[in-house]
C-alpha cells in the first residue's frame, strides 16, 4: 500500500509574521519558511506505519513554487520514499489544491492520504475535507491517534467534549493534529540519503487543473490590540460588565 | 568541501531545535550529575553529529569551515559538556588524521570517527609543556620498526571516553621539529588515566592525565607515516579548533544576553522592570555590540579558511583566527560578567543559568592557545610581514 503525504510550505513558527502596510497580505520576503508543522506529523505518521511494515511506499506532495523543493527534502530527509512538487507561481487556494490532490490520487492510486488538519499560515482546515469530497473517499480529520489492520484505518479523533473513533474504510484521508506523534529528528545519513531521492516536477497543466482563484483577498490587517484587564469588586459589577460593556450576554 | 546549502539549512535547523528541546532542557542534570545523559549521547550519534567535519567519502557530512562556525554558534547557546562529547571527534581529535594521514590511516580510523564509534582525543599539553608545546617532553624511541612512548600528558579532554588519542611526542631532538603525531588506540599496554580533573565550570566535561609507560607502537601509527612532522600538524588542527571556540563564544555569550534581558524584562525594583533603568540598558547594550562584531569576525575568518587551499597553512590566515579566538572568547568573558551583574545577586545563585555560564565561559580564553598566546602570533605575524 502507498501512502500520499501532501505537504505545505509555510512561514516557520518561530517567525512573527507582519502585515504588509498596503493591507494585501503578509510579508515574507526573506523570512524563514518550513514545513507546515501538521504536516511534519503527517509525514512522521505515514513513515511510522512503512516501518511496522503496514505501508510500502511513502509519496511526499507539495503544491507552489519551486523553493517547496526543499520542504520535500525536508520529508524525504524523515524517511518519505519520493516526492512530487506541483509546481506554479499561481496564488493556491484549498479548492485548487484539493483538485491537484484528486488529480494524483487518480494516479498513483495510494491506499492512505494523510495531510495536516490545516497549515498555520492561513489556517483554513479546508483541504483535507475537500479532497475526501472530490475523490469521494471516506474521511477523519483531527486525527490524534491512527492504527491500520486489514484494510481498516481505526482513527481516534479530538472533537469538542471528548474523543471520537472512527473506523474507515481503505482508501481513505486522515488529516493530523497536533497530539498524533512527535516528529524525530532528521538524522544527518538521512538528509544525505534524501538528497539521491527520486523528485519529480509536473504543472498543474500536466494535471488538468485550473488553479485559478476563486475567493478575492479584500483586505488584510492586524488584530486589534487588547487593551489590559481590569480586576471587578463582585459578581454583579462582573455581570454588568459582561452584559452593558463587552455586550456578551 | 562544503555541503550544499539546502541540506545545510536543513542541518541547522534539525540542531537549533536539538538544543532547544532537548540539550538545553538537560543542562540542570548535567550540572548536578556531571555526566551528559547516554541517551543523549545516543541521539547525538543517530543524528550524526560526530560526523559533522568528516568527508562524504569516509561516511560524515563534510562542512566547510564557514558551514561548521554556524553549527557550532547553536551549540554553544547550550552548556559546553553537550559539544565537548563529540567536540573533539569533529575537531582537534582527528583533524590531524584527516589534513596529514596517509589513505589507510584515512580509511581505518575516519568511518569510526564520523559514525562515534570511535571517540577521539587529543594529546599535546603536558606537565611542563601547555603554551610552549614544541618544548614536549613525552619521548618516543625507535625500537626497529617500531616506536617506545614514555611520558604524561596533562588536562586531555575526552582521554576517559577515547578510544584513540592523536598524540605529540618527541622522536627527535628538541625543538618543533622533533615532534610526532601519532594515532594511540586507548586500549594499548602501558597506557593508564590519571583521576577526573575538578574544574571550575563545564561539568559534564571529561578531562584527565594520560600516563605513558613503554607503550609499543607500529611506526606505521604516526600520522602521514613520516616523524618530525608533528608540531605542524598539531598547529593546523589548533587553527581550525581555535575558530570553532570562536563560534562557541559567539553562541554562548548570545544565551548569555538572552537571558540577562529576559531576566530585565521580568525583574522589578523601585515599581518597574530593571530593564527600563538606562544604567541596566548600557550593559545589555555593549554586550550585543561586541558579541555582533565578534560574529561578524568569526565568520569572515570562516570565509576566508575555506577559500585558502585545504589542509595547508596559510600565516596570514592563521593571524586572523587569533585575532577570531582572542576577541570572542574576551568579549564573551565581559559578556558573561555583564550577565552576571544584570542578575544582581541572583546571578551568583546555580539556579540561574548566567552563574553556570560565568564559570564555563572562562576556559575558552585559555584552552586551544590563551589570550596571551594569540596577542604573541598575531604580534609576530605582523612584524613579519611588511
Amino acid at each position: 500500500m502507498k501512502i500520499l503525504v501532501p505537504v505545505k510550505r509555510v512561514v516557520d513558527y518561530n517567525v512573527k509574521v507582519r502585515v504588509k502596510s498596503d493591507n494585501t497580505g503578509v510579508d515574507i520576503a526573506n523570512v524563514k519558511m518550513s514545513m507546515n508543522p501538521f504536516d511534519e506529523i503527517a509525514v512522521e505518521e505515514a513513515v511510522r506505519l512503512k516501518e511496522k511494515g503496514l505501508v510500502t511506499e511513502v509519496i511526499a506532495v507539495s503544491c507552489g513554487v519551486a523553493q517547496c523543493q526543499e520542504t520535500l527534502r525536508t520529508a524525504m530527509a524523515i524517511g518519505a520514499d519520493r516526492a512530487i512538487l506541483v509546481e506554479t507561481d499561481a496564488e493556491l487556494q484549498p479548492l485548487a489544491v484539493a483538485k491537484l490532490l484528486k488529480a494524483l490520487v487518480d494516479k498513483e492510486q495510494p491506499g492512505l492520504i494523510i495531510l495536516g488538519k490545516q497549515a498555520i499560515d492561513d489556517d483554513a482546515n479546508q483541504t483535507g475535507q475537500m479532497l475526501a469530497a472530490l475523490a469521494d473517499l471516506p474521511q477523519a480529520t483531527n486525527a490524534s491517534k491512527v492504527e491500520v489492520a486489514d484494510g481498516k484505518a481505526q482513527v481516534t479523533r479530538e472533537i469538542d467534549g471528548g474523543l471520537e473513533t472512527l473506523a474507515l474504510s481503505l482508501p481513505a484521508v486522515i488529516t493530523t493534529d497536533l497530539r498524533l506523534n512527535e516528529p524525530r529528528y532528521v538524522t544527518l545519513p538521512n538528509i544525505m540519503k534524501a538528497k539521491k531521492k527520486q523528485l519529480d516536477t509536473v504543472k498543474p497543466e500536466d494535471l488538468g487543473v485550473d488553479v485559478a482563484p476563486r475567493l478575492k483577498t479584500l483586505k488584510v490587517s492586524e488584530p486589534a490590540k487588547r487593551g489590559a484587564g481590569v480586576k471587578v469588586a463582585d459578581i454583579a459589577a462582573l455581570v454588568d460588565k459582561l452584559k452593558n460593556e463587552a455586550k456578551v450576554i | 568541501m562544503a555541503l550544499d546549502a539546502e541540506s545545510f539549512d536543513l542541518l541547522l535547523s534539525t540542531v537549533q531545535r536539538f538544543v532547544r528541546e532537548r540539550l538545553v532542557p538537560a543542562e540542570n542534570y548535567l550540572e548536578e550529575h556531571d555526566e551528559v545523559p547516554v541517551e543523549l549521547v545516543e541521539d547525538m550519534k543517530d543524528m550524526g553529529l560526530f560526523g559533522l567535519t568528516v568527508p562524504e567519502e569516509f561516511g560524515g557530512i563534510g562542512l566547510s569551515v564557514g558551514q561548521e562556525v554556524l553549527v557550532n554558534f547553536e551549540l554553544g547557546r547550550a552548556a559546553p559538556a553537550f559539544r565537548s562529547v563529540f567536540g573533539t571527534n569533529i575537531g582537534i581529535g582527528s583533524q590531524g588524521i584527516l589534513m596529514d594521514g596517509t589513505p589507510e590511516q584515512k580509511a581505518e580510523y575516519l568511518p569510526q570517527v564520523a559514525s562515534g564509534a570511535l571517540v577521539m582525543s587529543f594529546a599535546l599539553t603536558e606537565p611542563d609543556a601547555g603554551t610552549d608545546a614544541a618544548s614536549l617532553k613525552t619521548r618516543a624511541e625507535a625500537d626497529g620498526d617500531h616506536y617506545v612512548l614514555n611520558g604524561n600528558k596533562r588536562y586531555i579532554t575526552n582521554a576517559p571516553r577515547a578510544g584513540a588519542f592523536t598524540l605529540m611526542a618527541r622522536t627527535g631532538g628538541p625543538g618543533a621539529g622533533g615532534v610526532s603525531a601519532f594515532i594511540l588506540p586507548a586500549g594499548l599496554p602501558g597506557i593508564t588515566l590519571g583521576r577526573p580533573d575538578k574544574k571550575m565550570g563545564q561539568r559534564g566535561t571529561k578531562t584527565c592525565d594520560v600516563i605513558l609507560e613503554n607503550v609499543r607502537v607500529p611506526a606505521s601509527y604516526i600520522i602521514g607515516g613520516v616523524p618530525g612532522q608533528g608540531f605542524k600538524t598539531a598547529m593546523k588542527v589548533l587553527d581550525r579548533g581555535r575558530l570553532n571556540i570562536s563560534a562557541v563564544a559567539c553562541g554562548m555569550a548570545q544565551r548569555i544576553l538572552e537571558e540577562a534581558s529576559r531576566y530585565a524584562r521580568e525583574r522589578k525594583q523601585f515599581g518597574k522592570a530593571i530593564g527600563e533603568f538606562q544604567l541596566v540598558q548600557a550593559m545589555l547594550a555593549d554586550s550585543q555590540a561586541e558579541l555582533l562584531a565578534g560574529w561578524a569576525l568569526v565568520r569572515e575568518v570562516a570565509q576566508r579558511f575555506d577559500q585558502k587551499p585545504p589542509h595547508v597553512s596559510d600565516p596570514d590566515v592563521s593571524m586572523r583566527v587569533s585575532c577570531a579566538k582572542l576577541f570572542a572568547t574576551e568579549m564573551l568573558g565581559r559578556v558573561a560578567d555583564r550577565g552576571v551583574q544584570v542578575h544582581g545577586g541572583a546571578g551568583y545563585i546555580n539556579e540561574y543559568p548566567v552563574e553556570r555560564f560565568y564559570r564555563d565561559a572562562r576556559l575558552l580564553r585559555l584552552y586551544e592557545g590563551t589570550t596571551q598566546v594569540q596577542q604573541l602570533i598575531i604580534g609576530r605575524e605582523l612584524l613579519r610581514q611588511d
